[in-house]
């Protein structure tokens, strides 16, 4: 009886200490969908931050996180995908294949605003980009680069061995087998964590600080080599750097980010959901 | 036939170039911190940067002490650890092996969907709930401090240990399970003797990832800290931390100055504390796989 008690003890304890993970996270989204609904409507969202940022509008700061995030992935997908390629069809399990596997894991663990550092090193300075939306995209997209990788590796994985066995017996080469039996099948796969690199990308601060980041700027970039605003960076520059913001513009920043992150999510959770459920093998 | 072999043959150098890129961009990333960050050595000796108790890097004549940063770092780290290590453990525990089928697929977005918060709206958060309530607990003249940074922080490593630790007891076999039960052990007593004893290696993995992705966090960090440069005597002292200060004074630097090269020495810090918990968690990891 007493092991019985026991039991219900532990199993509550572990219980609560589950909520104290989950709980949080439904008040956060709450408070902010909460306040910042208010503020949320077409001029928030498609006009100029016009009185110092105390009204007026997002819109180049939605248009700039588009634009550093579409550049993350124009970079960061054919390099993350070839890299899994190689990875999965040709490196043998040798010294060197371990060794590029050690370099995807610290990548995906050094701090977000080493990445800033480095693409301030590199791309703003040595390379001459200057702070510019090539420089931010460019440094996102080394950032992201593990988790295109990863989820790419995995994708490849999952594929099973029969396929490769018959393409390659039928006469294909090894770059017809995998291009045309083990790529479409593994796309699905691919495109989940290209998405969720996305949502990582547009929610990052410190890799855009001093590679591209504007404080304010109410004009829309014209070229790669324009500085732009990010909402990431929008929504710490007027929580924290400038005093009077008014609370709904604070709070209706954070939701668009928030949202903007989530459906991204979203989409990827459903995309793998729907890719399990349909897989035949 | 000819010009396919040849295309093949390009295809298949791309594809090995694209394999090596991730050691090269390491190997970059590491040239271009050294490039850009050892010059303050010569002005600063090691032993006195990192041991130094002054950052004072725009006073007349600077100085570049790292020391209060480590400290803020290391207290802030511990701080959320304290808290996200049992917490995580017993959630990750209560996922893989209590809840039902149903509920741990919501827990299990619950959590992904923490994972997938911005930093900068988790630190917006801190800032305007967390901090106030600190401030009023304990009558302080800021809420902004080591203890809401280590809370907040908690949440942040909290994905990485919940889901790490999770796969590590699933890959638990099923044997183990059913002989406890077999030998009339309870379900609580096979999972915590059995199933989590068997799991340590994947739960340090756990928990070394989750204190790596603290102590790189920056911009939470440089939200409700308060980002003062000095060596706390309590939790409820305003603290700042390594990445905080990169992240807060390379906006006023010159180029090439002193300033510059310290913040990117401190960058070099940064990367080579990250790469050793990696490196021990990837260790880790194999043994569990094993």
């Amino acid at each position: 009886m007493n092991v019985q008690r026991e039991q219900k003890i532990a199993f509550s304890i572990l219980f609560l200490c589950t909520l104290l993970v989950v709980v949080p996270v439904m008040i956060i989204l709450v408070i902010i969908f909460v306040k910042g609904a208010s503020a949320l409507s077409a001029s928030f969202l498609f006009e100029m931050p016009t009185n110092g940022m105390t009204a007026g509008g997002i819109f180049p700061a939605i248009l700039g996180t588009l634009y550093l995030v579409l550049g993350a992935i124009v970079f960061a997908v054919p390099l993350g995908v070839l890299s899994a390629i190689y990875l999965v069809e040709y490196s043998q399990d040798s010294f060197v294949s371990r060794i590029v596997k050690l370099a995807i894991v610290n990548l995906a663990g050094v701090p977000s605003v080493v990445y800033g550092l480095f693409g301030l090193g590199i791309f703003v300075l040595f390379l001459g980009f200057g702070a510019s939306i090539l420089s931010g995209s460019l440094t996102l997209g080394i950032m992201i680069l593990p988790v295109i990788i990863t989820s790419s590796r995995e994708a490849l994985e999952s594929v099973p061995q029969s396929f490769r066995i018959v393409s390659l017996s039928l006469g294909a080469s090894k770059w017809q087998t995998i291009r045309h039996s083990v790529l479409p099948h593994a796309l699905p796969g691919i495109l989940t964590g290209t998405i969720l690199g996305l949502g990582r990308a547009a929610g990052e601060t410190a890799p855009i600080l001093f590679t591209v980041a504007a404080f304010y700027l109410p004009k829309l970039p014209t070229s790669l080599f324009d500085q732009t605003m990010a909402l990431p960076y929008h929504l710490y520059v007027i929580s924290t750097q400038v005093p009077g913001i008014p609370e709904n513009v604070r709070y209706g920043t954070a939701l668009v980010l928030l949202l903007l992150v989530l459906i991204l999510n979203l989409a990827a959770i459903i995309l793998r959901y729907q890719f399990r459920k349909r897989k035949k093998w | 036939m000819q010009i396919r072999k040849i295309k093949e043959f390009f295809i298949e150098r791309l594809i090995f170039l694209s394999g090596m890129m991730s050691i090269v961009i390491v190997a970059l990333i590491f040239a271009f911190l050294l490039k850009e960050g050892l010059s303050i050595f010569w002005r600063v000796p090691l032993s006195d940067f990192i041991f130094s108790r002054n950052w004072y890097p725009i006073s007349d004549p600077p100085q570049f002490g790292i020391l209060p940063l480590i400290i803020g770092s290391i207290v802030v780290t511990a701080g959320a650890g304290i808290i996200s290590i049992p917490i995580g453990i017993a959630s990750a525990l209560f996922i893989a092996e209590i809840a039902p089928r149903k509920t741990k697929e919501v827990l299990k977005a619950g959590i992904e969907l923490l994972a997938a918060i911005p930093s900068v709206v988790i630190g917006f958060i801190g800032m305007v709930t967390l901090g106030p309530f600190i401030k009023d607990l304990f009558y302080l003249s800021t809420g902004l401090t080591a203890l809401t940074g280590s809370i907040t922080l908690a949440f942040m490593a909290m994905p990485t240990i919940v889901s790490i630790a999770e796969d590590a007891i699933t890959a638990v076999p099923r044997q183990y399970r059913e002989a406890a039960i077999a030998m009339g052990a309870t379900k609580w007593q096979t999972t915590w003797r059995i199933v989590a004893y068997a799991a340590r290696p994947g739960m340090v993995a756990a928990v070394m990832l989750g204190i790596g992705r603290v102590i790189g966090e920056t911009m939470a960090v440089m939200m409700v800290t308060g980002n003062a440069a000095l060596i706390p005597h309590s939790i409820l002292q305003p603290v700042r931390t390594l990445t905080a200060t990169v992240a807060a004074e390379m906006g006023e630097t010159v180029q090439g100055g002193e300033h510059y090269a310290a913040l990117f020495a401190i960058g070099i810090v940064l990367f080579i504390i990250t790469f050793l918990i990696n490196a021990v968690a990837d260790i880790y990891l194999h043994k569990t796989k094993k």
